[in-house]
């Protein structure tokens, strides 16, 4: 158990290594081979008043006419170690993860981000535990009930939830629940946790409902099937034939079998959705990472995209790490091989 | 104490600890109704063994499952006749009530041990669980007779191996394990569902040697539902063999295997491949395949099959045999008079089957 985690843990670093190449890559190596030169790179990060020969000296002072792998050298050395900056008054300290500073606002990307997480934490988090216990319970009860009134009525909404785009329930929703009725936070409204629990659990209220619908949907879906196949396995029948209680059968063997696939989804899920829930921060315009990074792409703000990526993938990377742990964890059988 | 099919609800409490009479499972389906199990009666007392033989299809496992009050819950199914076990009616019972008998006065162990097992759990927490259900002991107590069980159905050091996933257990290992969690709460009726069939040849033995010795130690009723001629041969005191649902011979040990009167029997008998027979005989397979339980062909259901159809002038294939008595312990269903089953068997078929003795 051990060993297969620290194998797991290698590859983990690995995979991120790789990934921070990649990414490296497309922001600074693909446009080159695409003919821009060090100068037209460097023009991104100066000023639009700046002239070739500032252009040219910034150029140099950020080694953009370096030989590549330098350049990546210096990037990781700078994430992992940070960097100072030549401000021309004085030295200007990046500490590390530094991910350099936005080109429109010139503050470092790196708290700003830090600031970010919580909302979309928040919204993740509690999306989350809805979603896993309403798409699970719904999918069990579909399972057990099949083709019952129940079961039709559960897929179909399924069918709507997993179709239905967050950007239109989200604004149905908002319409109706926060601009006619009142009951619900309008959109735009975030209150840190620490600051007054109740007011961000009402706030956050809707993006949850609203995210939580879109994978319960999914999720509903992906358990019903599980539990019909479980339910038809041989270790259920031995179960009964034990004189277990159907609720014992079903909880504890089927459902237990038909999560292990689930946990692995939604493993992945969590940490997609970690690294920025683009579509639900935009509707109810919550200041994520989401929103963060849709503002970036639309600023063309390079680094601020750049440290999205980066923080998207380590969410991921995590996540699936935890998610190779916890199969171990739940079927012994992924611990020998 | 016989089985009868033409008056399937006699009186009265049984005296045999397991009597079956007149069960029928059907399914209905989208295609129409399967019968799978039509009309089927038996008896088994305790420290008895009976065989119930016949091809996949046949009604067999349905048979236990619908003892066992497993058949419920798995779609639609229509099952009728009376069940009693120990003085207690189980087929009109409910189905909690069925549920406390299951695994503690009658256990199962099914064919295949690794999906029989749940793969996510230790094989000693299965049979806790399996024991902690119907005893009310603290989970160190259920743990050392679990300890005990693996230990008594031959699992060395099981006082490590208890903590062992199934996948870690050899085959064997596991139908010891399968057995072991059956047993753990002395169930007085066992049903083993083709208990060797996914097994190695030489752990077979072993495991039929072990189910012997336990049923003697337990003196518990057991019914072993099998396909293998040789596993019966082994074990049973009577067997049942069926056919399409039915029960077309019913005897003791000695009765199916020394004088086979049904048709059907003679090709189970000549299907296995012996080796003191000569290499030039050639097995007697039986023609074509086991009809569709949803449409039966008329009258005799074997008739397509039987080569001695064309004997019975036509009854074969318009009425259906009656299970007829053709001496105190033994039944058959056929439309061939007696005196000429008797002599196909004894001058036709067992000079075929070269060893002389099919037992």
């Amino acid at each position: 158990m051990f060993r297969y985690i620290i194998r797991r843990l290698l590859a983990s670093v690995l995979l991120l290594v790789i990934i921070s190449m990649i990414t490296f890559a497309i922001f600074f190596l693909v446009p080159r081979l695409a003919g821009a030169t060090s100068d037209d790179l460097a023009a991104r990060y100066a000023s639009r008043a700046a002239d070739a020969a500032q252009v040219h000296a910034l150029s140099e002072r950020l080694g953009l006419d370096q030989p590549i792998w330098v350049q990546y050298g210096k990037f990781v050395k700078t994430l992992v170690a940070g960097a100072d900056y030549d401000t021309g008054t004085g030295t200007d300290h990046c500490s590390a993860p530094c991910l350099g500073y936005s080109f429109v606002t010139q503050n470092p990307v790196g708290p700003e981000l830090l600031d970010r997480l919580p909302v979309t934490a928040s919204l993740a988090a509690g999306a989350c535990v809805l979603w896993l216990l309403g798409g699970v319970a719904t999918g069990v009860m579909s399972a057990l009930r099949k083709g019952s009134v129940f079961d039709r009525a559960a897929m179909g909404t399924a069918l709507a939830g997993v179709s239905l785009p967050i950007f239109f329930t989200g604004l149905v929703t908002l319409s109706v629940f926060s601009y006619s009725l009142g009951w619900t936070a309008p959109g735009g409204s975030y209150t840190p946790l620490t600051q007054n629990p109740a007011q961000w659990a009402y706030d956050l209220l809707l993006p949850w409902i609203c995210l939580a619908f879109l994978y319960a949907a999914a999720y509903a879906r992906l358990t019903r099937s599980g539990m019909l196949e479980t339910m038809g396995e041989d270790f259920i029948r031995t179960a009964r034939a034990k004189g277990l209680p159907e609720r014992t059968v079903v909880v504890k063997h089927a459902l237990r079998s038909t999560l292990t696939p689930i946990t692995t989804i939604f493993g992945l899920d969590l940490g997609l959705l970690l690294g920025g829930a683009v579509l639900t921060e935009s509707t109810f315009s919550l200041p994520g990472i989401g929103k963060y990074a849709v503002d970036a792409i639309n600023a063309h703000d390079l680094p601020k995209i750049l440290g999205v990526v980066l923080v998207a993938t380590i969410f991921i990377i995590l996540a699936n790490l935890i998610v190779d742990v916890l199969y171990a964890v739940i079927d012994p059988r992924v611990r020998l091989s | 104490m016989t089985p009868n099919e033409s008056t399937p609800t006699a009186v009265g409490t049984p005296t045999a600890f397991l009597d079956v009479r007149d069960l029928r499972v059907h399914f209905p389906t989208d295609d129409g109704l399967v019968r799978a199990v039509d009309g089927v009666s038996f008896t088994v007392d305790r420290g008895e063994t009976l065989g119930i033989v016949g091809e996949s299809g046949s009604g067999k496992s349905v048979t236990s499952l619908a003892i066992m009050g497993l058949n419920r819950g798995r779609g639609p199914v229509h099952t009728s006749g009376e069940v009693w076990l120990d003085g207690e009616e189980l087929i009109g019972a409910s189905a909690e009530s069925v549920r406390r008998l299951r695994g503690k006065k009658m256990a199962m162990i099914f064919q295949d041990p690794l999906t029989a097992m749940h793969p996510h759990y230790t094989v000693g927490h299965q049979i806790i669980e399996a024991y902690r259900i119907h005893n009310p002991v603290s989970k160190a107590v259920a743990r050392k007779h679990a300890i005990d069980m693996l230990g008594r159905v031959g699992i060395p050091r099981p006082e490590r191996r208890v903590d062992d996933y199934p996948h870690q257990f050899s085959g064997g290992m596991r139908q010891r394990a399968m057995i072991a969690m059956a047993l753990s709460c002395d169930p007085e009726l066992l049903i083993a569902d083709e208990p060797t069939t996914a097994l190695d040849v030489t752990v077979q033995a072993q495991i039929l040697d072990l189910m012997r010795n336990l049923q003697e130690e337990f003196n518990s009723a057991l019914i072993i539902i099998t396909h293998d001629l040789g596993v019966v041969a082994e074990l049973a005191d009577r067997i049942m063999v069926m056919y399409a649902g039915r029960c077309i011979e019913y005897g003791t040990a000695v009765d199916v295997f020394e004088r086979p009167e049904h048709p059907y029997t003679w090709g189970l008998l000549g299907s296995v491949p012996r080796l003191d027979r000569a290499t030039t005989a050639r097995l007697i397979p039986i023609q074509g395949t086991p009809p569709s339980l949803i449409q039966l062909p008329s009258g005799c259901s074997f008739h397509p099959r039987c080569p001695y159809e064309p004997r019975t002038n036509g009854r074969s294939r318009t009425q259906m045999p009656e299970l007829v008595a053709v001496s105190g312990t033994h039944q058959v269903r056929c439309h061939l008079p007696v005196a000429e089953r008797r002599s196909i068997w004894e001058k036709e078929i067992r000079a075929k089957l070269a060893g002389g003795e099919a037992s």
